[in-house]
Parts: C-alpha cells; sequence; structure tokens
C-alpha cells in the first residue's frame, strides 16, 4: 500500500498530466460525460454505417400510397409519413446529412473565426478595429430573419448554398473569443521572446499561441457543432434549411407543422426530434466536461 | 451618465444604417416587384415600363435607395401585397400581440429563475440545486422548436390543458373580461416555453454570484457581528445579488425576439414572428423588409437598454 502510494506520488513529480491525459482524468471521474461521448460516438458511427451501406435513399424516399401513416411494424420499423415514406429510413439518412452539415459548418466557420480571431488578437490596430466593428454587427442583427431572407433570394439553391450562407452569418462568436485569448496570449513573456528571436509572426500565431489555446478552441468546436445541429434542423424545420432533395432531421420534425400528424401519427415526427435532443444534450455535455477539464480550477478529477 | 447612454446611441446609427442597406439590396435581389401582382396577360407592357418608371425602378440604385430610407423615416412603409392593408397597420396589429407575450414571458422568466437561482446558491450541493444545474443545462441544450412541440404535444394536444393555436377564442367580444382572460389562456403555453428556454443565464449568473459573495468580506464581518444566517443571505447576499439581474432584461428581449420567428409558428400565435414566416412564404417583400429592419432595430434598443440599467445599478461599468 505505501509502496503504491510513493509510486503514484512519483508518477505524479516526473509527469505533471497534460493534454488527453486530463481529458481522460475528467472523463473517468464523470459518468455521465463518459456515456455520453461513448453513445454519442456509437449514435454517429451506426448513423454513418446504416446511411451508407444499409439504407438506399431512392428506397427511403419512395412514395407508396398504400403505406400512408402505417403505425410501426414489421414492415416499418418506425411507421410511415404521409406518403408512405418509411420513417426510420429517412432518420437515417437525414441523421447522416444533418450530422454532415452541421460538420462542415463547424469546420469552416471554426477555420475562419480562429484565423481572424488570433490575428486581430495578435496585431491588434486598424485590422483589429475593422473586424471588431463588423462582429459587433453580425452580433446585433437578426440573424436568423437575415439567413432565411438570403435563402429565399438565392435562385439556384442547394445544400452547398446553405452551408455558405449560413457560415457567413455563424463565424463571429468563436472570432470574438478566439480574439480575446489571442490577445492575452499575445502580451505572455514566451510570445515577446519568440519574436526577439525574429520568429515569424504567422509562426508564432499557429506553432506557438494555437497551441497554447488549443483546449479553448476544442471546446468552442465542440459547442458550436451542437448548435449548429440546432440552427440547420431549425431552418429546415421551418422549411427554410436544407432543400427537398436532402432529407434532414428538421424536415422529418417539420411533419408535425400539420396538426393532424401532430396529433395522431407521432412517429412521423416525435423519433426525429428525439434525436436531435439526444444528440444536443451528448455533445453539449461532452463539451461542458472538456470545459471543465481545459480549466484546472474547475476539474474534477 | 447621459453622455454614456448618448455614445452608444451614436454607434447604433452606422449600424442600422449598415442594415438597411444590406436589406436594401436583398429586396433588390427578390424576384417581382410592387406591380407584379396587377399584370395580367392583357397588359400593355409598354404601359409597364411606364409605371415602373413613374413608381422610380429604373432610376440608379443609390437615388432609389435614398428614397426608400426617406419614406422609411416618415413612416411610409408601402402596402402589403397579400393582405392588401397598409404595411405599418398590419404590423401594428401583430406587434401589439408579440408584446403582449414577451411581457407575460419575461414576467414568468424571472418568476421562474429568480427562485432557481437563489435556491441554488443558498444550498450549494444540494439535491435541489443539482435538480437546478440539470435543468438549465437541459434547457440550454435543448433546441426552441424542439421543446416547443414536445410541450403543444402533451399540453396542447394530448392533454389538453391549453388551446393549441391562436390569440384568443373568437366567441368572446372584445373588451370584456372573459375575452381578457382567453388572451392570456391562449398565451400562456407559448409564453411558458420561452420563458423556459431564457433561463439559464439568470439562473448561472445568480447561483455563482450567491456562491461566491459567501467567501467576500462583507458577508464574513456581517457573520462575525453575529447576523443570523438567514438574515444574512436576505438583507446582505441578496440585495448585491439581485440587482445586477435588472440588465438582463435587455439581452432577454433580443434573446425573444430570435426565438419568436419559432414559437409563433409552432402556436400558431398571430405575432411579428409568424407574420415574418407567412410574409416569407407568400413573397411579401414590403412586410419582409419592413419587419427584418424592425427587429434589428428592436436588437440594437434592447442591448441599449441592457447597458443603461446596468450603468445606473453599477456605476463601475459606465463606458468611459
Amino acid at each position: 500500500m505505501v509502496q503504491q502510494d510513493n509510486k503514484e506520488k512519483q508518477e505524479v513529480v516526473s509527469s505533471p498530466p497534460t493534454g488527453m491525459q486530463v481529458v481522460w482524468r475528467e472523463f473517468k471521474k464523470d459518468k455521465v460525460a463518459m456515456f455520453s461521448l461513448v453513445a454519442l460516438v456509437i449514435t454517429i458511427v451506426s448513423i454513418f454505417i446504416a446511411a451508407y451501406f444499409f439504407i438506399d435513399q431512392e428506397e427511403a424516399m419512395k412514395i407508396s400510397l398504400r403505406g400512408k401513416f402505417a403505425p410501426p411494424g414489421a414492415d416499418y420499423w418506425l411507421g410511415a409519413d404521409v406518403g408512405g415514406r418509411d420513417v426510420f429510413g429517412q432518420l437515417i439518412i437525414g441523421a447522416k446529412n444533418s450530422l454532415l452539415i452541421a460538420i462542415v459548418v463547424t469546420v469552416i466557420t471554426g477555420a475562419f473565426g480562429i484565423f481572424v480571431g488570433l490575428v486581430c488578437g495578435y496585431f491588434g490596430g486598424w485590422i483589429d478595429n475593422l473586424f471588431m466593428r463588423i462582429i459587433d454587427f453580425f452580433i446585433t442583427i437578426p440573424s436568423t430573419m437575415l439567413i432565411i431572407v438570403v435563402i429565399t433570394v438565392i435562385p439556384k439553391y442547394n445544400a452547398w448554398a446553405f452551408i455558405a450562407i449560413v457560415s457567413v452569418f455563424l463565424w463571429t462568436g468563436t472570432a470574438r473569443l478566439v480574439r480575446s485569448k489571442s490577445l492575452s496570449e499575445s502580451r505572455r513573456d514566451y510570445v515577446n521572446a519568440s519574436k526577439t528571436l525574429g520568429t515569424n509572426d504567422f509562426v508564432i500565431l499557429l506553432k506557438e499561441v494555437m497551441p497554447n489555446i488549443s483546449s479553448i478552441l476544442i471546446v468552442e468546436l465542440t459547442l458550436n457543432f451542437a448548435g449548429n445541429i440546432g440552427i440547420e434542423t431549425g431552418l429546415t424545420f421551418l422549411g427554410y434549411g436544407l432543400p427537398p432533395e436532402t432529407p434532414s432531421l428538421g424536415m422529418l420534425v417539420s411533419n408535425s407543422r400539420s396538426p393532424l400528424v401532430i396529433e395522431n401519427y407521432w412517429w412521423a415526427w416525435l423519433p426525429a426530434a428525439l434525436l436531435i435532443l439526444f444528440l444536443m444534450l451528448c455533445i453539449n455535455y461532452v463539451g461542458q466536461a472538456l470545459r471543465r477539464s481545459a480549466d484546472a480550477r474547475q476539474r474534477l478529477g | 451618465m447621459w453622455k454614456t447612454i448618448l455614445r452608444r446611441m451614436v454607434v447604433m446609427i452606422p449600424q442600422l444604417f449598415v442594415l438597411s442597406l444590406l436589406i436594401f439590396v436583398l429586396a433588390k435581389f427578390m424576384p417581382g416587384d410592387p406591380f407584379t401582382g396587377k399584370i395580367t396577360p392583357e397588359t400593355d407592357p409598354a404601359r409597364v415600363e411606364e409605371l415602373r418608371e413613374k413608381a422610380g425602378l429604373n432610376d440608379p440604385w443609390y437615388e432609389q435607395y435614398v428614397r426608400w430610407i426617406g419614406n422609411v423615416a416618415q413612416g411610409e412603409l408601402g402596402n402589403s401585397y397579400t393582405y392588401k392593408v397598409k404595411v405599418t397597420t398590419l404590423i401594428g396589429e401583430r406587434a401589439l400581440n408579440t408584446f403582449w407575450l414577451s411581457l407575460l414571458t419575461v414576467i414568468l422568466l424571472y418568476g421562474i429563475a429568480i427562485p432557481l437561482g437563489v435556491f441554488a446558491g443558498r444550498y450549494e450541493n444540494s439535491w435541489f440545486d443539482r435538480g437546478v444545474v440539470l435543468y438549465s443545462f437541459v434547457s440550454y441544450a435543448i433546441p426552441t422548436f424542439v421543446l416547443a412541440l414536445f410541450l403543444l404535444y402533451t399540453f396542447g394536444f394530448k392533454l389538453h390543458w391549453f388551446p393549441t393555436t391562436g390569440s384568443v377564442d373568437v366567441r368572446f367580444d372584445p373588451g370584456t373580461f372573459s375575452y381578457f382572460m382567453s388572451k392570456i389562456y391562449h398565451m400562456l403555453l407559448p409564453a411558458i416555453t420561452a420563458a423556459l428556454l431564457g433561463t439559464v443565464g439568470i439562473i448561472q449568473y445568480l447561483r455563482t454570484e450567491i456562491i461566491d459573495a459567501q467567501t467576500m468580506d462583507y458577508v464574513r464581518t456581517a457573520r462575525s457581528k453575529g447576523v443570523p444566517t438567514r438574515k444574512v443571505y436576505s438583507k446582505h447576499i441578496f440585495r448585491n445579488s439581485l440587482l445586477p439581474i435588472a440588465a438582463f432584461i435587455g439581452f432577454t428581449i433580443t434573446g425573444l425576439l430570435g426565438g419568436s420567428v419559432f414559437i409563433e409558428t409552432i402556436f400558431g400565435y398571430p405575432g411579428m414572428g409568424s407574420l415574418f414566416i407567412s410574409s416569407i412564404a407568400s413573397r411579401d417583400y414590403s412586410v419582409i423588409t419592413t419587419l427584418v429592419m424592425l427587429f434589428g432595430f428592436l436588437a440594437l434598443l434592447g442591448s441599449l437598454l441592457s447597458d443603461i440599467i446596468m450603468s445606473i445599478v453599477d456605476p463601475r461599468i459606465r463606458i468611459e
């Protein structure tokens, strides 16, 4: 027992826990976070496997009048909607599309937001002023409404247009956060030392400042991912998100906009709504656990 | 104080200007013009051209923009193509509905958030506190339309506790007491939904504020004087923590406006948010542009309001 204690102490002294170790300890300590992470990974992986190998989109979207609002059973695992289309198939295809769109939007807004934030915080001056004015503007305008207006105005509308439009409105939050972190980080001694040695500014930013705020970036991207799922499904629910040829979870939920369906045919909208809720809860919980492990004062483990 | 407010209002002007320019450009991209609906196959193309010329649609865009802004400033917003009434009349009616709904939401929101935040902070790590933390996590993570649908399905369609659409029962005459009660009854479920979604910020702020206050000097002084614990909380801590909550009202308004598009559409409530969606569907451009402009203006006003209240409540943060 004593030996073991000593051994542990020695280990702690020899290597302070860093990076993934801290995250791992946090998740080991927080059972709910661990459960969310495992459940999330299993769900996402099985959605992608099912969507690419087992479910035929043509088949799932095929209209059959005999199957109109068929209740869940052997033929239709989760019943069928107004057109007799299989809800389960649509759910899988829709979830795949919703997840893919959210991932792409997160990557685009994340990359642009991080870049702008790093540059503004590091260089300051007129470029910082300019971007801060732009960000202030974006934060105060009614973005949901403007996104909808732009979507209705665009002539050749498809999933890529949706991604582009939404990304234009969503990079500002990340940029603002990264700017504040980059600003305080850029005044640190290690940055000054590196500058004195003549390191290129962009090398300092990408190889020195960015790794130091990477934990915050990962948290931000995780939470953005959840937020983007919400935004895409919400807009599609209203009818101004993904075009009809790209099924999404939001489109399934929008079945409920008919009072007849919401009251009598729960299987046409409820599974998609529950799946959205499940994804949002898991991703947000994982994000919060990551945030705790990024902040030494809040750690559980 | 006045200087702060004035400075903030000056900052608002360029933001409104850029927003109006953006909306104007988008409106120009929208297919069709005010005459699209009046043209029949028999209409002479020369006559249409004459009408367009007369309405100034062939002028350079900046002249049209200046004229449009001039009209907006005078309250001349044109007519709704779908409803055949003045945009101001139409929106005025709907704005009143949204106003009442928002008012009820704000009352419920503060009514839910303050006790939860205060008691969660007062009894940190108790079962109640854990429940509140869980609740605020779920309400933060759940999308507006998902919660609205769950509540509408459960309490509207399955339990029949609340009406599922509309803003008032048509059987009652305006002005009577039952008319008023029916209005509140129709607003209740949408207001509860919006309130549940808006509480996170206030609860978290109050909870951490109260937990932090427990180790502060003024609390320690009060305790060492022999003030009973109950009084330390009610007379010292709560007073300090509750005041800044007033400043949340501005952000709350901004948040409510954003959510109103979903809430009003789902609950079939005839406010500005549902008007926006139906105008988009019917391509009623004069209504759309006015609504976006109005929402932008109100959102700016909300954040201005927050700053003003904050600088009244806490003189330390007055903007220099």
